[in-house]
């Protein structure tokens, strides 16, 4: 705890028309590192972004650059510099006089803007456009100009907020690439705000999961994913089954009516928890070798693999293997010890439950409304 | 000599009414929505009484003896002379022409896209170098139309320089007016006066029109 961060958010708090939008929010950033902030729309991410760049005012707490308090600094005189969700180019300057915007209004030469201009587009791969209106560039293009555009400054840490949501798949994962390539290289601070875990999860050095503006987990990708502190985390992170269960004991857990080893201790005897299994970790195997058997129910073709739901016993399991089976067949499914996470119960809790599709409850409530105009109907 | 002051009086005109109308289209477009509908009908609002009848109040206002020389005079001020100078019809030419300079001006402020502002802000330009180095070239295709929507009109108009300039300060409108209606009836003298008056306000155009690099963004109309 000795370095200072580079970055610093105290007890931070915003409301806009009463509603609050960040509550007591904390969060130390340092130098160098790739953060992501996660979370679905309405969490805060944004608004935690736009704190930093001096677009908002927390109603409480404070902001803090390299150990120096910048609440009351203006945008323009933060080393801060950001890249908008719509990129946000001056539709009235071409490429070049875009990308020279920050330095000709710090005073820059003409001749090191020159140098440096060519140095940013050459970065971004876009040798050869200086001329060009930025209004006929494509999305992808446009976004490189903008990220031309803040690094041109030499920013200390640069904000993207939701950059790539614009793109196309393919486009995303090569943007993906050259932005973590870019950070790489230049080492400069990267804030990135996104709701597409995946993006968080390839690209980042730490995630900082956030809901309700709140933050919900911070940590490394493998560790956000591997290790879910609650259901909000391990839902929103890639596919999860998440059950009831109860530990018996330490590296013992009791749910789906069985009881089995696991690798998690120090919660309390019998003490009542959520259990997370990836379906990806599920082995599929004939139904007498395991205690958990059911019938699968779906099957979906998903390139690199299917996705079979099955029926344990009413709840419904996803799993993810590469192996084909057969609609109506029963199964049996295997569980290894370290397949098996345990959270402690909170707030999310039976938020997220199995897998009955959308259709299946569907059915239920086309059926409970039809037994109700049933009744209405007798009544008549 | 009815070209050069016709010119020169719309010229003055459209000067007062961009200097006046850009500060108000401003601020109005950066008020809530509810307060910007408001201000945008009071702004509509003259345009709802005849033409004439605001014309003839400000012969009333500005007369020798009218409303603002009497309230001079209790004052125990001097009075002014108002009514029939070149200062008058300007008057006139603002006050009548400046809804078509703040609408345009309006829209084309109030369609800017505001994160374009705050990536100036946040590549380090102050208040004033976001003002002149992205907003004011953003709003131009505004600018052009409403010096366009302003000018042409001021430039040709007739009732407002027979009104408040009394017979000193004709303009190429009362010139055109004469000779159809007038006494100095001739009605070839007045078509070709038209057609001149036409040639020159076109030729006003084209050069604004250099201002605006050809492509209208999202601005105002262009006539």
């Amino acid at each position: 705890m000795g370095e200072t961060p580079i970055i610093e958010l105290k007890n931070i708090a915003v409301s806009f028309d009463g509603e609050a939008v960040l509550k007591d929010f904390n969060l130390r950033i340092r130098g160098g590192e790739f953060v992501t902030l996660l979370g679905p729309s309405g969490c805060g991410k944004t608004t935690t972004l736009r704190i930093v760049g001096g677009f908002v005012h927390p109603d409480q707490g404070d902001v803090f650059f390299n150990g120096q308090k910048i609440n009351d600094v203006p945008p323009h005189k933060r080393e801060v510099n950001t890249i908008f969700q719509k990129y946000a180019l001056f539709p009235h300057l071409n490429v070049y006089d875009n990308v020279a915007f920050g330095m000709r209004v710090h005073g820059k030469s003409e001749k090191e803007i020159k140098s440096t201009v060519k140095n940013m587009l050459n970065m971004v791969n876009l040798n050869g456009f200086a001329h060009r209106n930025v209004n006929r560039l494509s999305g992808g293009q446009q976004q490189r100009v903008a990220i031309a555009r803040a690094l041109a400054n030499h920013p200390k840490v640069l904000l993207l907020d939701e950059p790539l949501g614009a793109l196309d798949l393919k486009l995303r994962k090569d943007m993906q690439a050259e932005l973590k390539k870019i950070q790489q290289q230049t080492g400069i601070t990267f804030i990135f705000v996104t709701h597409d875990q995946e993006e968080a999860l390839s690209m980042s050095d730490t995630v900082v999961v956030m809901d309700k503006g709140e933050i919900q987990q911070i940590g490394s990708p493998q560790d956000i994913y591997n290790e879910p502190k609650n259901a909000f985390v391990a839902d929103f992170i890639g596919e999860s089954n998440i059950l009831d269960g109860v530990m018996v004991d330490d590296y013992l857990a009791e749910f789906a009516g069985q009881r089995f080893r696991c690798v998690d201790k120090g919660f309390a005897k019998n003490e009542p928890v959520d259990v997370v299994i990836r379906p990806e970790d599920i082995d599929v195997v004939a139904p007498d070798e395991s205690p958990l058997s059911g019938v699968v129910t779906s099957v979906t073709f998903k390139g690199v693999h299917y996705e079979i739901i099955v029926d344990v016993a009413g709840f419904k399991w996803m799993i993810q293997s590469t192996d084909f089976q057969e609609e109506g067949s029963k199964i049996g499914l295997l569980l290894q010890p370290d397949d098996i996470h345990i959270m402690k119960k909170s707030e999310y809790s039976g938020m997220f439950g199995d897998y009955t599709t959308f259709s299946d409850e569907m059915d239920e409530d086309i059926l409970a409304s039809q037994r109700e105009e049933a009744e209405e109907e007798d009544e008549i | 000599m009815f070209f050069l002051r016709s010119i020169w009086l719309g010229a003055i005109a459209t000067g007062i009414c961009l200097l006046v109308g850009y500060p108000l289209a401003y601020i109005i477009s950066r008020t809530g929505a509810r307060v910007q509908s408001v201000l945008v009908m009071l702004v509509m609002l003259p345009m709802w009484m005849n033409f004439l009848l605001r014309t003839y109040a400000w012969m009333t206002l500005l007369e020798d003896n009218g409303i603002i020389n009497t309230a001079l005079a209790t004052l125990g001020l001097p009075k002014l002379h108002m009514i029939n100078t070149s200062g008058a019809v300007v008057l006139g030419m603002v006050y009548n022409y400046i809804p078509y300079m703040i609408l345009p001006l309006y829209s084309a402020l109030a369609k800017m896209d505001h994160s374009v502002i705050e990536a100036a802000q946040d590549l380090g330009a102050n208040q004033r170098r976001v003002f002149t180095k992205v907003i004011f070239p953003l709003s131009m295709p505004g600018v052009i139309s409403g010096i366009t929507m302003v000018f042409v009109p001021a430039v040709s108009t007739f009732i407002i320089s027979k009104m408040l300039g009394g017979g000193s300060n004709l303009l190429i409108g009362d010139l055109i007016d004469m000779q159809f209606l007038g006494s100095a009836y001739n009605p070839n003298l007045g078509s070709a006066i038209s057609l001149v008056l036409m040639v020159l306000i076109l030729i006003c155009m084209g050069i604004m029109n250099q201002f605006d690099d050809g492509e209208t963004r999202g601005g105002g109309l262009m006539i």
